[in-house]
């Protein structure tokens, strides 16, 4: 890979949220790029920071409470300084962002055409006709049967797998280089996440934007992704190209996440779940590995005092080094 | 659209049917009757007695219904007995007074509270904000009467600045620049009073909509197309926060018929809010319940008209 595919460099980025009068970091000195014409996956469970990450760098987090240090580079600009102007000419211009419900996501009092010219109104100099025939194409090229008709329409009128393309019509409507989708295909039926996850594959590959792609579903990344960054508790915890994760996870993370996805032909097995819960943000332990209380039968030894990353293989890095020498839990663990 | 509009106001046919035997039935019970006020000790009691049967109050309960519920349908509300003239004439007058003075005080009220109420919910927390709450918190507290009397005291008597009573002076030439001037200097008052009080709700809810619309989903769509904060506001913001607001209009444009009691009252301004405090006085029943029947119709086609209003402002609301 060459230095200049790089689209997006992130470069020891903290977003912390201030509780009363403390600040407490939800993604906690995160580093990743995004390449182009990848899709990078960030996955891991719910409440490990993966849409504070995400809205971190369209620079959406509300300033009043929220902190954000570090670097996001694009295009040789500290996206972090940015003033809110300044962050207005490449939010929608260079950077899409699908989110995960659409039917919120979306005006409710706005026609779907409204909606989508809006971001052309700003970011291009198209007069109201040439807007209304890009709004047509956009809507056919994300796989709207009736494109006339949908742009008339009002969200609340369409299913939830039109809605999700009209988002993503939204997001692409000025050539984005960099598009972010936070959990896309988490609020919709099992076989239209199927279809969105096609078009946005199609869509890539058509305009080789970079897509960051946030998820807890390991399905979904194993379809799409490229590379995976696996997410724990505000850290970057596993990183390797798609292939590598799934054949030879390291993290007990990893494993655990992939442990636990319901096999199909094992019938009667039961379900591998994780033990306990992902801390919330004010009781995330700060030192030491994080993941450390989850797997309560392994000895305290085996994790670094600091952890950091180690690249293992090419391109594969993985937090801590307790990896070495976890099992999951046997029957001799339980007390 | 119309089909409804249609069935809707034949439902109301029922619903005011039974509105009429319970305001009937109620005002039976009322003690006394116009003509107890008449009675002084030199009274001759036969006197009384003949003027109860000429009005009818001696028939039987079912057929003083009937009779009256006859007259009603045929558009005749009968005749005031203190007034001496017939309702339907007296409340025409009253409720003219009464429709300009609210439409005026409307007005004012939606003037004042959408901005305050847009501004302090955009600014929560800062010096705007705040002192808008107070505001809203201390207009809220006080009871209308109370205003009513300070303002007039103030305004009305110590500084002159506003007539005490009444619609119009007397001797001033109708349909003159200076007869229209007048009618509006004598609504000023009690419309500002009625204002200044009238606000605090709307500001309340507004300010909490923009406020709760600000973490919706679609102004963080919005905002991640990179369209600039101040038309995020004025093009999802406010839109969406105005919705609850349009929900009541409704009732307010209705409502505009129904006066207040304190206001006018205090303000000695003859609409239907004062007639209807003297005819409960004066237990003048044709009045009472002619304008208990209307309040009953106006909050009937009050929520017809807002169900019209909001299917007209908000998409996901169809009436068909
Ligand atoms: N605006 C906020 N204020 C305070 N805490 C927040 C806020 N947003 C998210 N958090 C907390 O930050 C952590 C990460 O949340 P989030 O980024 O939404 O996780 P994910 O998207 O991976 O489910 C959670 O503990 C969550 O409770
Ligand atoms: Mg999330």
């Amino acid at each position: 890979m060459s230095k200049t595919d790089i689209l997006l460099e992130i470069n020891h980025l903290s977003t912390s949220f201030r509780i009363k009068d403390d600040y407490f970091a939800a993604v906690d000195d995160v580093t990743l790029t995004l390449r182009k014409n990848e899709v990078l996956a960030i996955v891991g469970e719910s409440g490990c920071g993966k849409s504070t990450l995400a809205t971190s760098i369209v620079g959406l987090h509300n300033t009043e409470n929220t902190k954000v240090d570090g670097e996001i580079n694009y295009n040789n600009q500290n996206l972090v300084q940015m003033t809110d102007e300044q962050f207005n000419n490449v939010r929608g211009a260079e950077i899409g962002f699908i989110f995960q419900d659409p039917l919120s996501a979306l005006n409710p009092l706005m026609r779907i055409e409204q909606q989508i010219e809006e971001s052309l109104i700003y970011h291009t100099k198209l007069n109201k006709e040439e807007r209304n025939k890009r709004v047509i194409e956009l809507l056919q090229q994300v796989g709207i049967p009736n494109p006339e008709r949908t742009a008339k329409q009002f969200p609340h009128q369409l299913s939830g797998g039109m809605r999700q393309r009209v988002m993503i019509a939204i997001a692409l409507s000025c050539k984005p280089a960099v598009i972010i989708a936070d959990e896309p295909t988490t609020a919709l039926d099992v076989t239209i996440q199927a279809q969105i996850l096609d078009l946005l594959k199609a869509l890539q590959s058509e305009t080789g934007a970079g897509i960051i792609l946030i998820t807890h579903d390991l399905g979904v990344v194993a379809e799409v992704a490229d590379r995976v960054a696996v997410m724990y508790a505000g850290q970057v915890i596993e990183e390797a190209p798609v292939n590598e994760l799934f054949t030879n996870p390291k993290h007990p993370y990893t494993r655990s996440l992939l442990n636990s996805i319901p096999q199909m032909n094992t019938e009667g097995q039961k379900l591998n779940v994780i033990h306990g819960i992902v801390p919330s943000l004010k009781n995330l332990p700060r030192t030491g590995c994080r993941f450390a209380s989850r797997i309560p039968w392994m000895p305290q030894d085996i994790h670094e005092a600091s952890p950091s990353m180690h690249e293992v293989a090419p391109d594969h890095f993985v937090r801590c080094t307790c990896w070495q020498r976890f099992h999951f839990e046997e029957e001799s663990d339980v007390v | 659209m119309w089909k409804t509009v249609v069935r809707r106001i034949l439902v109301m046919i029922p619903q005011l049917f039974v509105l009429s035997l319970i305001i009937f039935f109620l005002a039976q019970k009322m003690p006394g009757d116009p003509f107890s006020g008449l009675i002084t000790p030199e009274t001759d009691p036969s006197r009384i007695e003949e003027l109860r049967e000429q009005a009818g109050l001696n028939d039987p309960l079912p057929m003083q219904y009937v009779n009256w519920i006859k007259d009603v349908a045929q558009g005749d509300f009968g005749k005031s007995y203190t007034y001496k003239r017939s309702v339907s004439s007296l409340i025409g007058e009253r409720a003219y007074n009464t429709f300009l003075l609210s439409l005026f005080s409307v007005i004012l009220v939606y003037a004042l509270a959408i901005p305050l109420g847009v501004i302090a919910g955009r600014y929560k927390d800062t010096f705007v904000d705040k002192t808008v709450v107070l505001y809203s918190f201390i207009s809220y507290a006080i009871p209308t009467f109370v205003l009513s009397l300070i303002f007039l005291y103030v305004f009305g008597y110590q500084l002159s600045w506003f007539p005490t009573s009444g619609t119009v002076d007397v001797g001033i030439e109708e349909g003159t620049l200076s007869y229209y001037w007048n009618r509006i200097h004598h609504m000023l008052l009690p419309a500002i009073t009625y204002a200044v009080l009238g606000t605090t709700g709307i500001i309340q809810y507004l300010r909490s909509e923009v406020i709760d619309a600000q973490t919706q989903d679609y102004v963080k769509t919005a905002r991640s197309k990179g369209v600039p904060m101040r038309k995020v506001y004025t093009r999802h913001i406010f839109r969406n926060s105005l919705l609850p607001i349009a929900a009541f209009l409704g009732f307010t444009i209705t409502g505009l018929l129904g006066g207040s009691i304190f206001i006018e009252t205090i303000f000695g301004y003859p609409g239907m809010g004062q007639l209807f405090v003297n005819s409960v006085l004066t237990r003048d029943y044709s009045v009472i319940t002619t304008l208990v029947m209307l309040f009953g119709f106006l909050t009937l086609l009050g929520s017809l008209l807002s169900d019209i209003i909001m299917s007209i402002v908000d998409p996901r609301i169809r009436i068909d």
